[in-house]
């Protein structure tokens, strides 16, 4: 056991993911052959460094120091740019496989991260909410709130994928691993306990499944390595790589989350956004890849807990806002455009005079997606994300 | 064992460890710990650790040398050997070895839950020199003072100031601003309120925050201030008289400490200190009567650490069943003292924590480390506590597994874990039994 877990780890790369890096992966089964993936982009992503609206003709007077010279920009068709570092998401976007939605916002406007970061997961603008969205949706599939195998790279379950229905994790610590006897006992001695007689349960199936697939021979040899990513900065690729191939599995996981800091811009930004930002494009081509044929089935969601402020701050950076951007990916995703009702950066159109104002709701983004990628109903939608009228799900996002 | 000793033992501090204690009496042997100084502070092991001062100069030296090996075309690998970081290594030894050896375990984790009330970390703005001296400069000397104090101490200190980049923040119409066109970076105005006193209860405005960014602008840093390294720059320093949740205050330094106090006096500071401490102490979800004691204290001794942590004791629902999940650092720190390991280097214990998920001195976010236990017990990280426990099973010393299980869990300790360590295969899976065992878990 202990030679097979050490050779699966080094087949993932994972060896050189440590809990302190800045990506974190948790997956989950559902019945479905249809894919998620959401991207918590924890910190607050500058929405206008990463779409950068050009073609407004206030952008320069706000915050001429943080935006690219035009001929790095990455164009979107007149207005809007990707932001130097978004190769990959540029190609898929020429393929009509990336929609990014912009001036999006959820309806917290406390500018808290802890706080913002919590709704955002659990879709109820309501503190003290124990269970996530995503839990909820599978709990909403059709035979869902199965235990399923699940695993999760990286330390820790992510709010969103907390609830009810139980998510397993599995995380390679690198650490001596008991004989399966010993695992066996130990699980036997935490039966009754009712935090750690589940998840001993749940991460030694996970263990057993994610073993079973990521020793089997490589699925890459007949994938297109066309988009190849640059070399890993902050292990989101290494990690994408890993999902995709599980993602892809027969019986595998059908929903992953990941998390990616770095985004929390107060100082020097300029310098220090090009890397995560390049990070999360190679992250994303890498899944493309890795995930092959089912690519076709998958979406993946990128959000982040609120905007940055449109002026400069003053020390080259920005501090807390409102409004930012979200984006969709995926081979059914209705691309190749950008979804936005442009609220304009004059400054008395900003909210507060500060922040890119609102003017979509990240919950009817989310809701939009699982209702296209999901069919459910309206009633499931609601048992999802409850006391969220306000927010009726967007339309046109998937294509049939 | 007594029941209530040991409930206290593993309760208010890390499990048996140390010398045992001398009183029988439970409550009088924590209320001993809150007198006087805190005794790590006067260890030799202390002595000759790095004033912040004295990390900042490093950090400085660390930055030339950087730069003059890239200069002169070499790789940084094997040629470039930071000071910060056998700063920080120094620190970690120090302070591990003492929160694992000490016999004022209460103490000590009042210590730990102050520097993650005042998170600062190594995965932002260069402190890795600075996170040691921050804890024994401007935590370890407030944990039973006055919160008032801690406060400012914490946020005057260097780490924090470049932690959450004030130390680069500039008054928009100071001479700095006005010269330079420069401004504010407000992260350390919101944190201060948000995370450090206030809380989101106070329902500050945004302008509230700029305020509060404004009064701390010139707060910086500067090697040769010893000991700590702070330093105001009224060159930087936003002019004028500012507005936070409805009081003035005046400019310069004086403004912000006034602000700060104000703050730290704030009723909405007490009820949301008087709720962690209720919460790490007590247990998931404590009673509301808990808390409300807890803030009725902090108010009636304006901010008493000392007052509120004896409180504590004094607690009913501090001595009902040990129901909370350690932490994987309580873990860890709870299990060397445990199985008495002394033989293990400085990156067992810093590696262990970065493979359980927290590694030292670089929690993620400003908010520090989850005080809840729904955030620990993914499978992924109780089968990583697991294989730890079997890992740190072979360092173990000689004592019969029996006999560690016995002084660590005394009473607590049930049948089934009794029967499956007299049962087992070898010492080493009957400590991993033990340490896997969900008695072993909860604090």
């Amino acid at each position: 056991m202990n030679i097979a877990l050490t050779r699966r780890a080094s087949l993932l790369g994972l060896a050189t993911i440590a809990a302190a890096g800045r990506a974190k992966l948790a997956l989950a089964s559902a019945p479905t052959e249809q894919r998620l993936v959401v991207v918590l982009l924890r910190g607050a992503l500058d929405g206008m460094a990463a779409v950068v609206p050009y073609g407004d003709p206030n952008l320069q007077s706000l915050r001429a120091a943080l935006v690219p010279p035009q001929s790095a920009l990455l164009d979107l068709g007149g207005f809007f740019a990707f932001h130097p570092a978004l190769k990959n998401l540029h190609a898929l976007y020429q393929k009509n496989e990336v929609l990014p939605v912009h001036a999006i916002a959820g309806p917290y406007r406390t500018r808290s991260h802890f706080e913002a970061q919590d709704f955002l997961q659990t879709g109820i603008d309501q503190v003290g909410i124990t269970s996530g969205w995503l839990n909820r949706l599978i709990a909403e599939l059709p035979s869902g709130g199965v235990t399923g195998q699940g695993l999760a790279v990286g330390m820790g379950m992510p709010l969103l994928l907390r609830g009810a229905t139980p998510v397993a994790s599995y995380a390679p610590a690198g650490f001596a691993k008991p004989s399966p006897a010993l695992y066996a006992n130990i699980a036997a001695l935490n039966r009754p306990d009712p935090a750690f007689g589940p998840a001993i349960a749940e991460g030694l199936r996970a263990a057993r499944f994610d073993h079973a697939t990521l020793d089997a021979p490589s699925m890459d040899d007949d994938t297109d390595h066309t988009m190849a990513p640059p070399p890993q900065a902050h292990g989101f690729p290494t990690l994408a790589r890993a999902a995709g191939t599980l993602l892809a599995a027969p019986g595998g996981p059908r929903i992953a989350a990941f998390q990616l800091e770095g985004w929390d811009t107060h100082g020097n930004q300029m310098n220090l956004l090009h890397a995560p930002l390049a990070d999360l494009d190679a992250g994303i081509a890498t899944l493309r890849t890795a995930l092959g044929p089912a690519w076709a089935s998958t979406t993946i969601l990128v959000m982040t807990e609120f905007g940055r402020t449109a002026r400069i701050n003053g020390t080259h950076g920005t501090d807390h806002g409102t409004a930012t951007v979200a984006f969709l990916a995926g081979g059914r995703v209705a691309g190749g455009k950008i979804r936005t009702t442009w609220p304009g950066l004059n400054p008395t159109k900003l909210f507060q005079n500060r922040d890119l104002a609102p003017t979509a709701d990240i919950r009817s983004l989310a809701k939009g997606v699982i209702q296209a990628q999901f069919h459910l109903t309206p009633a499931a939608l609601a048992r999802v994300f409850p006391n969220s009228s306000d927010a009726p799900p967007m339309g046109g996002l998937l294509r049939a | 064992m007594d029941s209530d000793i040991t409930h206290a033992m593993i309760r208010f501090g890390f499990g048996a460890g140390g010398t045992a204690p001398a009183s029988t009496n439970p409550r009088d042997w924590l209320h001993a710990q809150l007198k006087g100084p805190d005794p790590a502070l006067a260890d030799p092991s202390f002595a000759n650790l790095p004033s912040g001062a004295d990390a900042l100069q490093a950090r400085r030296t660390d930055a030339v040398q950087r730069k003059r090996i890239l200069a002169a075309g070499k790789p940084l690998k094997g040629n470039f050997k930071p000071l910060s970081r056998a700063m920080f290594l120094g620190d970690a030894k120090a302070q591990l070895d003492w929160t694992i050896n000490t016999s004022a375990p209460f103490r000590e984790r009042l210590v730990w839950f102050w520097a993650n009330h005042f998170t600062t970390s190594i995965r932002q703005g260069g402190v890795e020199a600075l996170v040691g001296p921050f804890m024994r400069e401007a935590i370890r000397p407030h944990v039973t003072g006055n919160f008032t104090d801690m406060v400012l101490a914490a946020e005057r200190h260097p780490a924090m100031l470049l932690y959450l980049a004030n130390a680069f923040s500039v008054g928009p119409n100071s001479r700095a601003g006005l010269r330079f066109h420069r401004g504010l970076n407000e992260n350390l105005g919101r944190e201060c309120m948000e995370l450090h006193t206030v809380s989101l209860r106070a329902r500050y405005t945004q302008t509230d925050v700029t305020n509060m960014a404004k009064l701390l602008t010139g707060w910086s840093v500067n090697p040769q201030n010893q000991p700590t390294g702070f330093m105001f720059r009224p060159f930087a320093h936003e002019p004028g008289p500012q507005t936070v949740l409805g009081h003035q205050f005046p400019p310069g330094e004086a403004g912000g400490i006034a602000a700060l106090r104000f703050l730290a006096t704030h009723p909405t500071t007490y009820q949301s200190l008087a709720t962690k401490l209720a919460w790490h102490f007590c247990g998931d979800h404590p009673p509301q009567a808990t808390v409300d004691h807890l803030a009725a204290v902090l108010t009636d001794t304006k901010g008493d650490l000392g007052a509120a942590s004896a409180a504590l004791i004094d607690l009913p629902a501090a001595w009902q069943p040990l129901t909370k999940i350690k932490t994987p650092f309580d873990y860890t720190i709870s299990l060397a003292r445990a199985a008495r390991i002394t033989n293990a280097p400085v990156g067992f214990y810093l590696g262990t924590l970065r493979k359980l998920g927290q590694p030292l001195w670089a929690a993620p976010l400003p908010n520090g480390w989850s005080d809840h236990g729904a955030d620990w017990t993914g499978s992924d990280a109780v089968l990583a506590r697991v294989d730890f426990g079997f890992t740190a099973a072979a360092r173990a010393n000689s004592t019969p597994p029996m006999d560690i299980a016995r002084s660590t869990l005394g009473p607590l300790l049930r049948p089934a874990t009794e029967t499956a360590i007299a049962t087992a295969g070898s010492p080493r899976e009957a400590l991993a039994m033990l340490f896997a065992a969900p008695e072993f878990q909860r604090r």
